[in-house]
């Protein structure tokens, strides 16, 4: 990946951040997203702390860190469902595409659309059959939707989940296994054709078997979908992403390529953290 | 880098039965050395037989050495300082198992050189025995307290040993020339001296890695790739 192994500590010694000219070479991939100074708080309590991060276009993100230090509410401010909570305040920027999604005028709804999201616990709507779980996200933007099962079987089958349930359509969502009906969140995220997808802690339900198959699924959808990942597993992080960050009380200690991120950290919190030496 | 202990003790006693696996490799493997040279110096064949023995001990670690750090690999799934601990003791315990066999082929031509008169007072080998048991033992010192300044040191003193190691030719090759009758003596000096020489090589391949584990970067081959 040549430069794309360029990397920043956000400290001011150490900081290196990778400039436009640097980027516009065409050796990086371009940036999906990045968060400047993101600061997110419940109430009076501050849980991000200045966040400033790029998401790399086309490629898989992960967040790590220990619980509570915010990488939840990180990926909630990267669609603006954060300020969904209550007494939830969001400062700072978030960049897509280069442009600010917190700017006046924007309507979050939009955002959320371009920007998906898949949660740890799965959550198909119970009363909805597979099909209509998959339209679900859809049909909420009110749209009229053309060719129904088109569409439901292209998100399936993007979701790898296709062959299994093309034959019970009409079945309950939560007549699913637990793998099964993380795929098909998945599937009803992608229905929404997302350029970024946001996944807190998608396989820590999931057997090992149900986890290969949506690790699979993020290699594949990494080709043409951005991905960021939050994670408690490191062994994940390693698997799927080509970039790990590391979050530490609402801060962030590290971001690098994955490979260096996990063989040689270059802050001594993330080498305690990742092999088990923290607290 | 880090010197905090795991949060999983057992963890943390893999990690340290691992480390002591391979000071008791290295000193097996120094011993041997040691004890190759003193039964040339002392004309002592029973030794260097005990040398030849105690090679199936160092085998012995070396398996137990990667079965440990395979099952390591396994179940552990280690990162950062910890993956390079690991692949760093399953490349140095090839190195010392080699220097050992090189011990043995000391040994066995001391063997060969007891059943003939001396051929004259030995100096620079035992200066380069010492020399290269010392930078082994350094090496692994470097290894256990993860000083990558100490053993970058190391690297030069490579240099020593192959300019004791031309010495030795050079003196035995006049003894040759002298007279044919010294060249079987000549030639099981030399290839003594050849093994020590090895086995700096071998001590400079550890500290090379020690490097690599400490500060995460290759320096071999003048740190390409
Ligand atoms: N709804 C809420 N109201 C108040 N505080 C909250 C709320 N949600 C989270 N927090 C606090 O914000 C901080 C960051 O929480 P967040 O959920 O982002 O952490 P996380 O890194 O995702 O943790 P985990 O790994 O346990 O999921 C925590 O201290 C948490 O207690
Ligand atoms: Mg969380």
């Amino acid at each position: 990946m040549m430069k794309a192994t360029e990397s920043f500590v956000p400290t001011a010694e150490k900081g290196r951040v990778v400039t436009i000219a640097e980027r516009e070479s065409a050796i990086l991939p371009a940036e999906k997203i990045r968060s400047v100074d993101l600061r997110a708080s419940f109430g009076a309590t501050e849980v991000l702390k200045g966040i400033t991060l790029p998401i790399l276009e086309r490629q898989v993100t992960a967040i790590i860190g220990p619980s509570g230090c915010g990488k939840s509410t990180f990926v909630r401010c990267l669609n603006r469902m954060h300020e969904t909570a209550h007494r939830a305040t969001v400062a700072g920027r978030v960049l897509l595409d280069g442009r600010d999604i917190y700017r006046a005028g924007i309507d979050p709804v939009a955002i959320r659309r371009r920007v998906g999201m898949v949660f740890q616990k799965p959550n198909p709507f119970p009363t909805m059959s597979i099909a209509e779980n998959v339209l679900a996200g859809l049909s909420l933007t009110g749209e009229r939707i053309p060719h129904r099962m088109e569409l439901v079987e292209k998100a399936l089958r993007q979701a790898a989940l296709w062959d299994e349930v093309k034959d019970i359509l009409p079945r309950s969502g939560a007549s699913l296994s637990g793998g099964q009906q993380q795929r098909l969140c998945i599937a009803r995220a992608l229905a929404l054709d997302p350029e970024v997808l946001l996944m807190d802690e998608p396989c820590s339900a999931l057997d090992p078997i149900a986890t290969a198959r949506i690790e699979e699924l993020i290699h594949e959808l990494g080709d043409h979908v951005t991905i960021v990942i939050v994670t408690h597993n490191m062994q994940q992080a390693g698997r799927v992403a080509d970039h790990t960050a590391f979050l530490y009380m609402g801060e962030l200690v590290e971001y690098g390529p994955t490979d260096r991120v996990f063989t040689r950290p270059a802050e001594q919190r993330t080498e305690d953290y990742i092999t088990g030496r923290f607290g | 880098m880090t010197t905090r202990p795991h949060t999983d003790r057992e963890y943390e006693g893999e990690l340290l039965r691992l480390r002591e696996q391979i000071i008791l490799m290295g000193a097996e493997v120094e011993g041997m050395i040691a004890d190759s040279i003193r039964s040339l110096l002392e004309r002592d064949s029973t030794l260097a037989r005990t040398v030849m023995d105690r090679d199936a001990r160092v085998d012995q670690i070396e398996v137990q050495n990667d079965a440990l750090c395979l099952s390591l690999l396994a179940r552990r799934q280690p990162v950062a300082s910890d993956l390079r601990f690991i692949t760093t003791v399953l490349r140095i315990v090839r190195d010392l198992e080699r220097a050992g066999d090189q011990a043995v082929n000391i040994a066995e031509r001391v063997i060969e050189l007891n059943e003939e008169p001396p051929l004259k007072a030995y100096v620079d080998i035992p200066r380069m025995a010492e020399g290269v048991q010392a930078m082994l033992r350094d090496a692994l010192d470097a290894l256990v307290n993860g000083d990558d300044v100490g053993a970058k040191n190391l690297i030069n003193r490579d240099d020593e040993i192959d300019a004791l190691y031309d010495r030795v030719n050079r003196v035995l090759l006049t003894y040759m020339m002298e007279n044919p009758q010294n060249i079987f003596r000549a030639t099981r000096l030399q290839s003594i001296a050849h093994n020590l020489e090895r086995i700096s090589d071998h001590a400079t391949n550890v500290a090379e890695m020690v490097v690599f584990y400490v500060k995460g970067t290759d320096i071999r081959h003048g740190g390409v790739g």
